[in-house]
Formats: C-alpha cells, sequence, structure tokens
C-alpha cells in the first residue's frame, strides 16, 4: 500500500465519524521505484491532508525531510516535488496492519494490500 | 462470461466463485483478456477525463488488473478494490502498478471526500444484486456503496460500470439506487440490436450536468435505452397497477363506490357530477 492511498483512506466502521487517519503499525516497508510525474504530483497536493502524510512517512522512518507545514509555491520547486512522490508513490507497506483511530478496529495488510472487510456487525 | 448456461452471480458469492481456478482463467486466457480490456477502454472513453493528464482513478471490483492495465498505459494513476483475494493474488504475481485493497463494495467505499477524478468497474456491479448472507439487503447495499462512491468522486467527475444486467427489475434496481444517491445520468447501450456485442454501461455523473454519450453502433440513436431507462419509473408507476385505474380518476371513484356498495356501506349514488372536479373558487 502506498502512503497515497493511505492519506485517502478512511474506517469505514459502522459507527464511526471521522476514522482518520489510519494509524499504520508497519512491519515490513519496501521502497519501489516509479517514475516521477511532476504534474500528477502537483495535482494531488491540494487534496492530500498534509498533517497525515507527514506524520505516516514519520512513523515508516521514511520522512525525506519533508516540512510540518506546506510549502508556499510547491510548483516550480522541483526537489520538493521529488520528496513528495518519493514519500506517496515509492514507500510501500508491505505487511503490518491500520487501525481506526476511532474504534481501534485494526486491518491487517498482507502483501501489500489491506484487507478492509467488515464483520457484519460492523457494516 | 464463465459458464455459457449459468450467470456465475447464481453460482456463489464473488469471494467464493474468483477461487484460485477463476481467478487463473484471468491471467491465462487470451479472448477474456481481450474482451477484458476492450470494456476497459470504452468505459474509459466514457469517463471522458481531461486529455493529456494523468488521473487518480478508482477500479472498483478490479480482479486480476486487466482494467487497470489499461489505465496504467494511458498514464493515470489507480487504486483498484475486490472482494475476491484470489484474484487480487493473481494481480499481485502480474505486477500491476495501481494499489489493491481488499474490500465489499456493498459495505462502502472507505475513501476521503472527492478523493477520485473517476471510477471505472467492469462486470462487478450485477454482483450486488444478489443477497448472499442473510443479512444482505440488495437495495441497501446498492445505496451504501453508491452513496459513498458519490462522496469519495471530485465535483464534476464521472463513473462508469460495465454490468451484465439480468433483466429490467435488476437495471432498474441499480439506477434507481444510484439517483437515490445523488448521481444523475444514465444508461449507454453499445450495440444494442446485436445479442452477443451488446454491452450496457451505466454512466453516472457526480454533480455537474453532463450529456449522456451515445452507444455504439446505434443508428437510431435518439431511441436508445438510455431514454428508455430515465422514463422507466414512469411507465412502471401504471405497469404495477396491474388491471387497476388510475388513482383519483372517475373510474377509480366508481370502482371504489362500487366495492363499498357490495360490502353494504351507504354510498351515495352515482350522478353526473360523479368523479367531477369542482369549479375554481377564489
Amino acid at each position: 500500500m502506498k502512503l497515497l492511498t493511505h492519506n485517502m483512506l478512511t474506517s469505514h466502521v459502522k459507527g464511526v465519524t471521522k476514522g482518520y487517519p489510519l494509524l499504520i503499525k508497519a512491519t515490513e516497508v519496501k521502497v519501489n521505484e516509479v517514475d516521477f510525474n511532476p504534474k500528477f504530483v502537483c495535482r494531488m497536493i491540494p487534496k492530500l491532508e498534509w498533517s497525515a502524510l507527514v506524520q505516516a512517512a514519520d512513523q515508516l522512518g521514511h520522512r525525506e525531510d519533508l516540512p510540518g507545514e506546506l510549502v508556499p509555491d510547491y510548483e516550480k520547486n522541483e526537489d520538493f516535488l521529488r520528496k513528495v512522490h518519493r514519500v506517496l508513490l515509492e514507500v510501500e507497506v508491505i505487511e503490518g496492519c491500520l487501525q481506526c483511530p476511532e474504534s481501534g478496529r485494526e486491518f491487517p495488510i498482507s502483501r501489500g494490500i489491506p484487507n478492509m472487510l467488515l464483520n457484519e456487525d460492523e457494516a | 462470461m464463465a459458464s455459457s448456461c449459468r450467470r456465475p452471480e447464481h453460482t456463489a458469492p464473488p469471494e467464493v466463485f474468483y477461487n484460485e481456478d477463476e481467478a487463473k482463467k484471468y491471467s491465462q486466457n487470451s479472448r477474456m483478456i481481450e474482451i477484458q480490456t476492450q470494456m476497459s477502454e470504452r468505459a474509459v472513453e466514457l469517463l471522458s477525463l481531461p486529455e493529456g493528464q494523468a488521473c487518480f482513478l478508482l477500479d472498483v471490483g478490479c480482479g486480476s488488473g486487466l482494467s487497470g492495465d489499461y489505465l496504467t498505459e494511458e498514464g493515470h494513476y489507480w487504486v483498484g478494490v475486490d472482494i475476491s483475494s484470489a484474484m487480487l493474488d493473481v494481480a499481485l504475481d502480474r505486477e500491476v502498478e495501481g494499489d489493491l485493497l481488499l474490500g465489499d463494495m456493498g459495505q462502502g467505499m472507505p475513501f476521503r471526500p472527492g478523493t477520485f477524478d473517476g471510477c471505472i468497474s467492469i462486470s462487478a456491479l450485477q454482483w450486488l444484486c444478489n443477497a448472499d448472507k442473510r443479512s444482505h439487503s440488495p437495495p441497501k447495499r446498492l445505496y451504501t456503496f453508491f452513496s459513498t462512491l458519490y462522496s469519495s468522486l471530485a465535483r464534476g467527475s464521472r463513473a462508469v460500470f460495465q454490468l451484465y444486467p439480468e433483466n429490467s427489475e435488476q437495471l432498474e434496481l441499480i439506477t434507481s439506487q444510484a439517483m437515490r444517491a445523488g448521481f444523475s445520468g444514465g444508461m449507454v447501450v453499445d450495440y444494442p440490436n446485436s445479442t452477443k456485442a451488446k454491452k450496457f454501461f451505466l454512466c453516472l455523473f457526480a454533480g455537474g450536468t453532463g450529456v449522456l454519450p451515445k452507444g455504439l453502433g446505434s443508428e437510431t440513436s435518439d431511441r436508445t435505452v438510455a431514454n428508455q431507462v430515465q422514463y422507466s419509473g414512469q411507465r412502471c408507476r401504471f405497469n404495477n397497477m396491474k388491471g387497476k385505474s388510475v388513482k383519483k380518476g372517475r373510474d377509480w371513484i366508481m370502482e371504489k363506490k362500487d366495492r363499498r356498495r357490495r360490502q353494504g356501506k351507504n354510498v351515495r349514488p352515482d350522478t353526473k357530477y360523479t368523479g367531477r372536479q369542482r369549479r375554481p373558487h377564489f
């Protein structure tokens, strides 16, 4: 699971109102080279929840010295975009689990695929 | 389709039906791969994404990632959701570019509002119309799916579903739940006059007004099913009456009076004024 997906993922357990951001408890993390597309990264940055991204990257130990606050004119700052690209699309969680901050429900991740299936009483 | 005489959704729930054997077909059977790719191509065309822009898309029922391969080819980034872990394993073995999630579409899409620029789904939606467990209610699951999908899509984006509807009731159930969730749009049917090449695409708009694209191979495109489905609710209002008269009409009042007379109740006699509207008063 890439951190871009993690940034968009919420918990949908019944009764949970926000369920965001999901806590990552990773046991195995991999870095996968992906082609750099500055336009796409630029487009995704406004959609991101910046603090959640920095926090998740920090938890995985791949913060790449990202600033705590979003820099103002990031479109022209290629160095910054490369760092964001690396964190968003190249760092992948292979094994571990995601935890809902509200209900404490854990979603296991195996072979890079988070299991978001709910039990019948949670749907 | 897997078996020629029976629909796969009738044999078993999706997480059981798409086991290792079935999943293997999706990576080896060249005919299956070709059809899946063709349908994904058409679905992406119907999405009408802005030219030359990398988009973030959702693939519901991504399976082994055949449709995702096409999205990658087009330069888009995608997230795939599927309920069958065997199919996702095949996708992993094929090393697809997109991110994969194991999830049930009937339980809703677990994404933040406004995440995706579009959504495609190839031959997955009809699975939602079956109740595989006692707790499953197809209309409710469809509504949960559509309403969570609606919120996870960016305003003005589209969702295109290729599906094999079993009958018109099923089609109506799907469209009505989609409209309830806030979507607009309707069905686009490619090659409506051919039994084999006929393909149904449910084309939904999340906010904004879009013009429904025309189906392929339909010269008389004014009378595509797109129009028919939009008004099916109205037609059904009368079909459901099963020989009864339209409510509040003169015939309906006469029938009702007759019925009450038969029950021995005190009913006013029929006159030329029965069932007439009163003159307007100010």
